[in-house]
């Protein structure tokens, strides 16, 4: 049977932090407590800021050769795009009639390569790479588009101090934004 | 490849789908599937005055099907997926939806989008973790979430990309509106499960994990989370299909379908969305300046009619039932207004009850067709009053690479031999 555990002060500050007038409910005592080392197991996500980036570094050279063996079968030798997208080029594009949206172009932040990489790609194999070939293959993606220059090193700081073309490229959502008839 | 493309392949081969499969859709009733006159082999045998061959023999024993399937004679109502797309991992199929009657989508008919594929999830291996600014970080099995008091709600689940806005625009319903299919989701109320870990100050957004391939990321704004956002593990009374999460699944309701993450095993309270790739990347909406709109969750108000609908054919003059559905993220549709000559006037369909907040609502409206070229067409009004737009109306605002959140008006035009077609194409 299910323990009602209610705790009242725990549950008014819940509910003043985010400022809602939820109804107090109770507690039932259900889950198990998560472990620092579970949590540090599956906590993957990097912030737009470079938060939580692991340690280790990768430069443009190691990472051509990660590119070359597990990437361009999808994306090109050039990262031209194929059966996965476009990684290169289409900066300047995004405000013409064919605009081309790649890391190059339209991502705002650098250090979500890395979650995106380390999470999803090669998509035969996610989870595959190690950090330090995720900072590698990142920095020559990244040096493709000319965002890093031919001998770049790339660790959590130097990831994370990099501004993307397109930082400044978006915008609320405004709708409704088509007028009533 | 990009979304953009994998769409357009996908209408164009269910296109050349539903001719062939048109034969078997709705035989012998007013509204046919293209070439289906004659389709059905009519023997008479077993018409009035003989007696049927199924009379004269027991059927099938009991136990022959112990999970059941459609007749054999409705084997072309299924998903509208391409035969031709370069790869199928990260890809969508979707809802037939002008084969189908009321509002609840049959779960082996309900459109399907993922990014890595569709894990295969042993239950008792699956976890939900919830950490972050939280009081008691805690770790969830499969048996503890359905220990959860449990709620059942009628919602639809609606693609951002439904459809693109540019053309070749698709043939049937299904190729223009099919990323989307309502369902009776059954789980716990995502503030409940909150509650057991108690939020700190300053949590401001949950992000959401898969355990697919893709580890599909997203941030949903805590106040949704606290209102009417769900962990799901029942649709329809069976528990979900591994294409729609086995064994859980957040449920969002009328806010965009990457967002209702599915194979849920993560749950992260943080001050801020994470940007993954999938609200960054893809997801954003962009503008004709240059710019994007990010974070544009909310699928605002549509409507289609599924009969008469493009690829089928009227085989008669006279009364004609014209019927649709319509569903908004805001709310419950309040109107639906249905013109059949090409815009001039409008009139009120009647809307079947129960009308459901964020769920499709079934409408209905009588005609009669008198053999002669005309266009039709539907569009929703919401609770907020919110109009849904033509096509024109939103392209003005949007240009034609905005890629998601097209909810325009979409007529049909039915020429003077009955065959029904996309009036935009
Ligand atoms: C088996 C084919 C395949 C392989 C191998 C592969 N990718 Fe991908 N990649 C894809 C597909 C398909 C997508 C689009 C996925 C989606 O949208 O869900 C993609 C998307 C991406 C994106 C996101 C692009 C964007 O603009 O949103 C990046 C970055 C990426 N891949 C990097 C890599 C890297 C680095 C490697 C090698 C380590 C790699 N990929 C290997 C198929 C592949």
């Amino acid at each position: 049977m299910r323990r009602l555990d209610l705790k009242l002060a725990l549950l008014v500050s819940a509910i003043a932090a985010v400022g809602f007038a939820a109804q107090a409910e109770e507690r039932y005592g259900i889950g198990q407590p998560a472990t620092q080392a579970e949590i540090a197991g599956w906590n993957i996500d990097i912030g737009r800021d470079g938060s939580n980036l692991p340690p280790g570094s990768g430069s443009v050279e190691r990472g051509r050769v990660v590119f070359s063996e597990q990437c361009v079968a999808c994306h090109g030798d050039n990262g031209q795009g194929g059966i996965g997208d476009r990684l290169v080029g289409g900066q300047g594009t995004l405000a013409s009639a064919k605009p081309i949206r790649t890391v190059g172009s339209y991502w705002p932040y650098a250090p979500t390569l890395f979650d995106y990489i380390r999470r999803a790609m090669p998509q035969n194999a996610p989870q595959s790479l190690s950090n330090e070939d995720v900072y590698a293959v990142s920095a020559y993606i990244l040096s493709l588009n000319g965002i890093v220059p031919q001998d770049a090193v790339l660790d959590a700081k130097s990831l994370a101090a990099i501004k993307m073309p397109n930082r400044d490229g978006f915008v609320s959502d405004p709708r409704p934004d088509v007028h009533d008839h | 490849m990009s979304e953009q493309t994998t769409d357009k392949r996908v209408r164009e081969a269910s296109r050349r789908h539903f001719l062939q499969a048109g034969a078997a859709l709705a035989g012998g009733s007013a509204v046919a599937g293209l070439g289906g006159s004659g389709a059905l082999a009519e023997s008479g045998n077993n018409l009035p005055p003989n007696v049927p061959e199924w009379m004269k023999a027991p059927g099938a024993p009991m136990g022959s099907q112990p999970y059941g399937a459609p007749s054999t004679y409705e084997k072309g109502v299924i998903k509208n997926i391409s035969k031709t797309l370069p790869q199928y991992i990260s890809a969508s199929g979707r809802t037939p939806l002008q084969d189908l009657d009321g509002i609840i989508t049959p779960n082996g008919l309900f459109y399907e989008r993922h990014h890595g594929g569709v894990p295969t999830i042993d239950p008792a291996e699956h976890r939900l973790m919830l950490h972050g600014m939280v009081d008691r970080p805690l770790v969830f099995t499969m048996d503890d979430i359905r220990r959860f008091p449990s709620q059942s709600r009628i919602h639809f689940l609606e693609c951002s990309g439904n459809p693109v806005y540019t053309k070749p625009y698709g043939k049937t319903a299904s190729d223009l509106v099919g990323l989307l299919s309502c369902a009776e989701w059954t789980g716990v109320p995502l503030k409940t499960v909150l509650n057991e870990a108690g939020l700190q100050a300053g949590a401001k957004w949950i992000v959401a994990e898969g355990a697919d391939a893709a580890a599909l990321t997203r941030s949903i704004p805590i106040e949704k989370c606290l209102d009417d956002a769900m962990l799901v593990y029942s649709q329809n009374g069976e528990r979900l299909r591994p294409q729609q999460g086995y064994p859980l699944r957040l449920l969002v309701p009328g806010f965009e379908g990457n967002m209702n993450v599915k194979w849920l095993r993560r749950l992260k309270v943080v001050a801020e969305p994470v940007y993954s790739r999938e609200e960054t990347s893809k997801y954003t909406d962009p503008m004709p300046d240059g710019t994007a709109r990010e974070f544009t969750f909310y699928m605002e108000a549509k409507s289609i009619i599924t009969r008469p609908s493009g690829g089928q054919k009227l085989t008669a003059k006279g009364f004609q039932e014209i019927t649709g559905i319509a569903w908004s993220g805001h709310g419950k549709i309040k109107r639906v207004e249905v013109s059949v000559d090409d815009g001039e006037s409008w009139q009120d369909a009647t809307l079947q009850e129960p009308v459901l907040t964020r769920a499709l609502t079934r409408f209905r409206l009588p005609w009669h067709w008198d053999g002669t070229p005309a266009v039709i067409q539907s569009r929703a009004i919401d609770e907020t009053g919110y109009v849904q737009p033509t096509l024109a109306e939103l392209v003005a605002v949007r240009g034609v690479n905005s890629f998601y959140h097209n909810n325009a008006i979409w007529p049909w035009r039915i020429d003077a031999n009955g065959e029904v077609s996309n009036a935009q194409a």
